[in-house]
């Protein structure tokens, strides 16, 4: 070992020691102070009781399910339409004006407006016209809210991707001879893509939270079923039960995102 | 002919006890001994919480300070029988949430149809039951023609607002063929009642009666639970802070109005009359 290398782990050793001593006294601050408080015991006692997680957990779990369920069928779409809305935003034909007019028309009113005012309008709106059951639940006009809001954010995404595969490499594919349209679905698709996919990911952790939304018009997911717990136990830990939950799933799949971002980044460099 | 001495006086000490007592309710309840002094937030002001928006039959208009209203009745008459003024009660919004949440409250009472539960009251304190109200299902258009009977109405597709313990009864006593879908509030149900997304609701019968005949058009109560038989009857009331020092006196005034006939007599006047409406087999 070189002296540099000596003095490279000294440092390394006394920085982790300083990091960890650190994190210590914060985590042994928090656990003597908070207790502390006046109200600390009332707050323990309706936000994190024992007796009503245990009560509540196993019901919470079920209602999470639906939240997989109507997840698991709205991303699909939202890519597929949002990847549509990408291309017609991207058309270069003057003839396909509309086309453009009509992506970005789509972008800035989906974009522009809270994901539960369209789930309300949606959701009530459209089925309050007439159709018959079970053509009118609110699970699958919930679920379109969910789909127009998301892909207009994931057509914003994919056409940044579109945008960052240079312009020589669309020229060079059309000198090649291929036509437009394989240029974008073999030449730059392919890339744009890849590069937006960490992005993506975050749009699905969102999605994956902002499901609940639809227990506003019926659907008895997690969220709900947190609230059925809380009034009637006038207790608040089943929605730090559901809150689990959401983080059991979502830091997964954050620490993935933050992994393929890393990925991504070194292969470029 | 004048009065002898002693039989005049005789007559003014006959009206010593009638001034005093004109005295003490003249008074606001500063008045020291008088039950709920000191005892509210706002020394001399009872702070009654409601609902945003306040639903009729329970308050008129959203305008509770206007006493009209089956619990905005309610509230003034325990205030005066408590002796506090009505211009000193003071009317505040709050959530459910709000209700529940550990901490200091902004009200001395609330009253949003709170049904008394043992697990609530674990939380936060109840007055006496000012009402006891029975479960009433409500129908939609599709089904107006639903028979009351259990056999019948467990296979209609139900709803139910997700914070009330119309949930439980749901579950336990209906249990629906399908799975029930829950709402936020009162006007989400109805909307989903309007857009056939459910054939029926349960409500307690007050606001039942309400939706029909005023929210929801071609919909129809058929039938209503007993409010006494059943194991676990739904009784509002008044909801405290946990160890409220004001209970005791809350009480002692439910307890006066409803031995004066006074409680009936509100109820009569803004509740509707409910025998028209069938019990569920």
């Amino acid at each position: 070992m070189t002296r540099r290398e000596k003095y490279d782990a000294a440092q390394r050793r006394r920085s982790l020691v300083i990091a960890a001593s650190s994190t210590a006294l914060v985590i042994l601050a928090l656990i003597i102070l908070v207790p502390m408080a006046p109200g600390w015991e009332k707050v323990q006692s309706s936000f994190f009781n024992r007796a009503v997680l245990a009560k509540s957990f196993p019901k919470l779990l079920d209602a999470f399910l639906v939240n997989v369920m109507i997840f698991a069928w709205s991303a699909p779409l939202i890519g597929l339409l949002g990847l549509l809305i990408a291309l017609a935003r991207d058309a270069k034909s003057p003839a396909l004006f509309p086309l453009r007019l009509f992506g970005a028309a789509f972008t800035d009113i989906f974009r522009g407006v809270p994901v539960i005012l369209t789930v309300y309008l949606i959701g009530f709106g459209i089925p309050g016209l007439g159709l018959p059951r079970p053509w009118n639940s609110p699970y699958i006009w919930g679920s379109l809210a969910l789909i127009l809001t998301y892909s207009a954010y994931v057509a914003e995404i994919f056409r940044s991707g579109i945008d960052s595969v240079h312009h020589s490499q669309r020229a060079a594919a059309l000198s090649l001879g291929l036509s437009e349209r394989q240029v974008m679905r073999d030449v730059v698709l392919p890339q744009a893509v890849r590069n937006v996919v960490p992005s993506q990911m975050n749009m699905l952790i969102a999605l994956q939270k902002d499901v609940s939304l639809l227990s506003f018009i019926g659907p008895v997911e997690i969220f709900r079923q947190a609230g059925v717990f809380k009034s009637l136990l006038a207790n608040f830990t089943p929605y730090v039960g559901a809150a689990l939950i959401f983080l059991a799933v979502t830091i997964p799949a954050t620490r993935y995102a933050d992994y393929l971002m890393a990925k991504q980044k070194r292969e470029r460099r | 002919m004048i009065e002898s001495l002693p039989k005049r006086i005789l007559t003014m000490l006959k009206f010593v006890p009638i001034t005093c007592a004109l005295a003490f309710m003249s008074t606001s309840a500063f008045a020291a001994g008088h039950c709920a002094a000191g005892k509210t937030l706002t020394d001399g002001k009872f702070t009654v919480a409601t609902g945003n928006p306040a639903y009729y039959p329970w308050v008129l208009d959203d305008a509770p300070e206007s006493g009209q209203g089956f619990e905005a009745a309610v509230a003034y008459a325990v205030a005066e029988e408590m002796g506090i003024a009505a211009a000193d009660v003071v009317w505040v919004r709050s959530s459910f949430d709000e209700a529940i949440q550990p901490g200091a409250k902004n009200f001395d009472v609330n009253m949003q149809q709170y049904s008394i539960t043992a697990e609530r009251d674990q939380v936060v304190d109840f007055s006496a039951p000012y009402y006891t109200a029975p479960m009433a299902v409500l129908v939609g258009p599709g089904a107006v023609d639903t028979a009351p009977t259990m056999a019948a109405i467990k296979d209609l597709k139900w709803g139910a607002v997700g914070t009330t313990t119309a949930v439980p009864k749901l579950y336990s006593v209906i249990q629906p063929g399908s799975d029930p879908l829950l709402y936020g509030d009162t006007a989400d149900v109805s909307a989903a009642i309007s857009a056939n997304q459910i054939d029926a609701a349960l409500f307690d019968l007050p606001t039942a009666l309400f939706l029909s005949a005023v929210m929801i058009e071609g919909s129809k109560v058929i039938g209503q639970f007993s409010a006494d038989s059943s194991e676990n009857p739904d009784q509002f009331g008044m909801l405290m802070e946990e160890g409220s020092v004001l209970k005791a006196c809350i009480d002692d005034a439910l307890a006066a109005l409803t031995e004066s006939g006074a409680l009936a007599a509100i109820e009569a006047q803004w509740l509707q009359d409910s025998t028209g409406v069938p019990l569920i087999k």
